[in-house]
């Protein structure tokens, strides 16, 4: 579930001023009781000062997949001068979370893809991917891209379009799902938010209307577990 | 041994569009239906907007059957064909449920393309290959109905042709309708206006399309919000005018409607002398019989097709009312594809709207311009709507404008651009041809061990030729109103599973070359229904439902009428 309210005081200022830094304010520190571990991204992967980022438990995949999968998807779509990224969005976690449901049959693709992606990177440039500089790791994609890599099933360039559309998922779906954190994703786009309504005002205004900050499912009329009843009239 | 239940006036397999349409005039006129549907009942809080479940992820929870059932596909008869998706949905209103809702009537000439074309250009402008014949009747035929289902599902929208009276808010090129819609069009939006301003300045005939969407009270139900998940979603306040929320409540009310959901029905069961006698169905892990006087198959293109080839009996050893091989021809999908895509040097307010609402360029449709320069027949009806959700802005192209689709650089573009391109939507004329069929695939079958429908299915050069010129009239019209940077799809080739999908029982006279007659009722087996699109000869060159609808009243309308001749 999103949480759209900050229920948790920051524990220290300089935290604090991080967050607003990353425009963050109420999102990391505002997740649930899973067990979570604040970390700082390396600062040569990333225009950004270090930011702290609560990670969730993980439900799919391994830590060292993870961290892999964490720098593909700030490398996608980065935290940059321009703002919050993929990173912040937790897409990675929106990406783990789907590997145990809607999207299993990626969990394969990942595995495969990911160690082939940290390898090259050892092999190549003496480090795992996560820990290599921005530049570094854009060369290695785009090496992946154009199938210069061998190994993947059945390319590259399918992966790579696999992480990047779940990437987009992670970052700009409903925050129900687990990823658009704070509604990172649809701030950065200007979409002002899922409404049951819209007026003709509220569409003139475009991308100047107030976002609303909710998850559908915090309008309280819609069902949640359709999916296991089919439907809210199939009490049979 | 399936379970035999008590006999009924009608079955109707399927409470879709057409289904959901049919049982009103039947149980209106008192005769008993029971309505058999693969889904199961939706309301209106089912419907969260949500773009992953109903865009991405494309309701795993109401797919139960189709999901299944998806056919294979294949351009070439020489080729494997490989299964692909199956967009349609199981409920009780199909996929009405969540459609775009767009309600247009097919133009005159979709009736006549055979005599209306030998008449103004030649018999050799037909494509030679083509299969194409003249519907049995004209669109005067066919008004009456258009106009019931208009008033009873619930339209939108601005006549351009009453009773021959132009009216050039509406489509000055429709044919002439006996009266005004039943409430007045979706608003327009700052889009649709910047479009209409467009094409007024290139000297042509915008007008807001028709949709079953109520803009006002209607029936109980409350007029649209346009929160923007109408593409794929169902609507939360049934606006969208669903036969879930229109026709079958009406049935419903009547009290001679059992509406069985849930059932998958397996076979149309024919007797000795070749009239249909019930069907057989799974509910749960149950077969039943359900015994009935006659019977209407509306269950979509693929699987009208599908059911009658898996029929087999001593009088149809080749399938239901297949006998002379009709069966699965004359198929062929909406050429919906090759659209375009624009870019615009401003913000262009679309996250909020709906796919009907939207300006229509009509002057290039059908036969409303002269084709005698012309290497093609047919046309294309110019679309530009106002869909837009987070993520399918953010899969947007990127033209040339940055040089990869991610990145920082990739970012900045759909930071500034995510609310500034639009994408086309142009419905083109399709014709049938001898190569374009459904059967039964040879090996891939659904979990019940029945072959899914295979697709052979190509366009031809005339819906190429249509498509190209359709792009390039779209373009002048984007750029008109102001678009920066364009990107044209391909023009399309293999005819895959759609929503748009034509033939394989077509209706005609000629019992050699059509699987139903100009009722809907099979050439062969006499109280054998058949509605959908599926009975439809052409295209057209937009949505089909409301066509699909009005044929679906009238053929039920002519079993109540007939009740006697048709069963005895």
């Amino acid at each position: 579930m999103a949480n759209s309210k900050n229920n948790q005081a920051p524990t220290n200022p300089s935290r604090r001023n991080l967050l607003k830094s990353a425009g963050l304010v109420g999102a990391a520190v505002a997740s649930s009781g899973a067990a979570t571990q604040v970390i700082a991204a390396d600062s040569s992967s990333s225009n950004c000062p270090p930011q702290p980022l609560e990670r969730e438990a993980l439900e799919t995949l391994t830590a060292a997949e993870n961290e892999t999968l964490e720098a593909l998807v700030d490398r996608i779509l980065p935290s940059d001068e321009n703002g919050p990224g993929a990173r912040e969005a937790r897409a990675a976690h929106y990406i783990d979370r789907s590997l145990a449901s809607d999207n299993k049959e990626a969990r394969g693709g990942y595995a495969i893809g990911l160690t082939i992606l940290d390898e090259y990177a050892r092999s190549n440039h003496g480090k795992p991917f996560h820990q290599l500089g921005a530049s570094d790791q854009d060369a290695i994609i785009t090496s992946v891209i154009d199938g210069d890599v061998p190994g993947f099933n059945p390319s590259g360039r399918g992966f790579f379009g696999m992480v990047r559309a779940h990437t987009i998922q992670g970052t700009f779906s409903d925050p129900y799902y687990g990823g658009n954190r704070n509604f990172v994703g649809w701030d950065m786009i200007g979409y002002p938010g899922v409404r049951i309504a819209a007026s003709e005002s509220d569409v003139a205004q475009g991308r100047a209307l107030a976002p609303n900050h909710q998850s559908a499912y915090d309008i309280s009329t819609f069902t949640k577990d359709m999916g296991k009843t089919g439907g809210a009239g199939n009490a049979n | 041994m399936p379970i035999n239940l008590p006999k009924t006036d009608v079955i109707i397999v399927g409470l879709g569009a057409a289904g959901g349409v049919a049982a009103l005039p039947l149980t209106s006129a008192g005769l008993k239906v029971i309505g058999l549907e693969a889904g199961g009942w939706l309301e209106g809080r089912d419907f969260a907007p949500d773009e992953i479940r109903n865009n991405t992820r494309n309701w795993p929870m109401a797919v139960q059957k189709c999901a299944q059932e998806a056919p294979t596909v294949r351009g070439y008869s020489n080729t494997t064909a490989k299964q692909g998706g199956h967009p349609m949905m199981n409920a009780v209103g199909g996929t009405t449920m969540h459609y775009w809702a767009q309600s247009w009537r097919l133009n005159p000439w979709d009736f006549k393309v055979v005599s209306n074309t030998t008449e103004r250009y030649g018999a050799s402008r037909i494509p030679a290959n083509s299969t194409v014949e003249d519907w049995p009747f004209d669109y005067e035929e066919l008004e009456p109905y258009y106009d019931k289902v208009e008033y009873t599902v619930g339209i939108s929208g601005k006549a351009g042709n009453i009773n021959g009276k132009i009216d050039q808010q509406g489509n000055i090129f429709e044919g002439a309708r006996s009266r005004e819609y039943p409430m007045q069009a979706l608003r327009s939006s700052p889009f649709t206006e910047l479009m209409s301003d467009a094409a007024s300045k290139m000297g042509l005939n915008p007008f807001q399309g028709p949709a079953a969407i109520v803009t006002e009270p209607y029936d109980g139900r409350s007029p649209c919000l346009y929160h923007g998940f109408c593409n794929k979603g169902g609507c939360h306040v049934q606006a969208k005018s669903s036969t879930a929320f229109s026709t079958i409540p009406k049935a419903l009310d009547t009290g001679n409607l059992d509406v069985v959901t849930h059932a998958r029905v397996t076979k149309i069961v024919a007797d000795n002398s070749g009239k249909v006698t019930g069907v057989e169905y799974l509910r749960g892990n149950e077969f039943y019989f359900q015994p009935a006087d006659a019977v209407l198959l509306g269950s979509y293109a693929y699987e009208n097709t599908r059911l009658l080839l898996l029929s087999k009996s001593r009088a149809y050893p080749n399938g239901l009312a297949n006998n002379t091989g009709q069966v699965g021809r004359h198929y062929m999908t909406h050429h919906q594809g090759a659209p375009i895509t624009a870019l615009f040097p401003k913000d262009l307010h679309n996250w909020y709207g709906l796919p009907a609402q939207g300006v229509a360029i009509d002057e290039w449709a059908d036969d409303n311009f002269d084709h005698s320069s012309l290497d093609f027949i047919g046309g294309a009806n110019l679309w530009a709507h106002t869909d837009r959700r987070p993520m399918s802005a953010v899969f947007m192209r990127t033209f040339d404008v940055v040089s990869k689709n991610w990145g920082s650089q990739w970012k900045k573009f759909i930071m500034e651009n995510a609310d500034r391109t639009n994408t086309s939507y142009i419905q083109k004329t399709t014709l049938p041809y001898d190569h374009n069929y459904l059967d039964l695939d040879p090996t891939v079958k659904d979990p019940l061990g029945f072959p899914v429908t295979r697709i052979t299915g190509r366009y031809g050069e005339n819906e190429l030729k249509i498509a190209e010129y359709a792009q390039n009239k779209m373009e002048q019209w984007y750029r008109e109103a102001g678009a920066i940077e364009i990107y044209k799809y391909g023009l399309g080739s293999t005819m895959g599973a759609t929503t748009h999908a034509y033939g394989g029982t077509r209706m005609g006279d000629n019992s050699k070359t059509n699987v139903v007659d100009r009722w809907g009722f099979s050439h062969e087996a006499p109280n054998l229904g058949v509605i959908g699109g599926s009975v439809m000869g052409t295209s057209g060159a937009r949505n089909p439902t409301l066509t699909v609808q009005a044929l679906a009243w009238r053929t039920a309308e002519y079993l109540a009428n007939n009740w006697r001749s048709i069963t005895s």
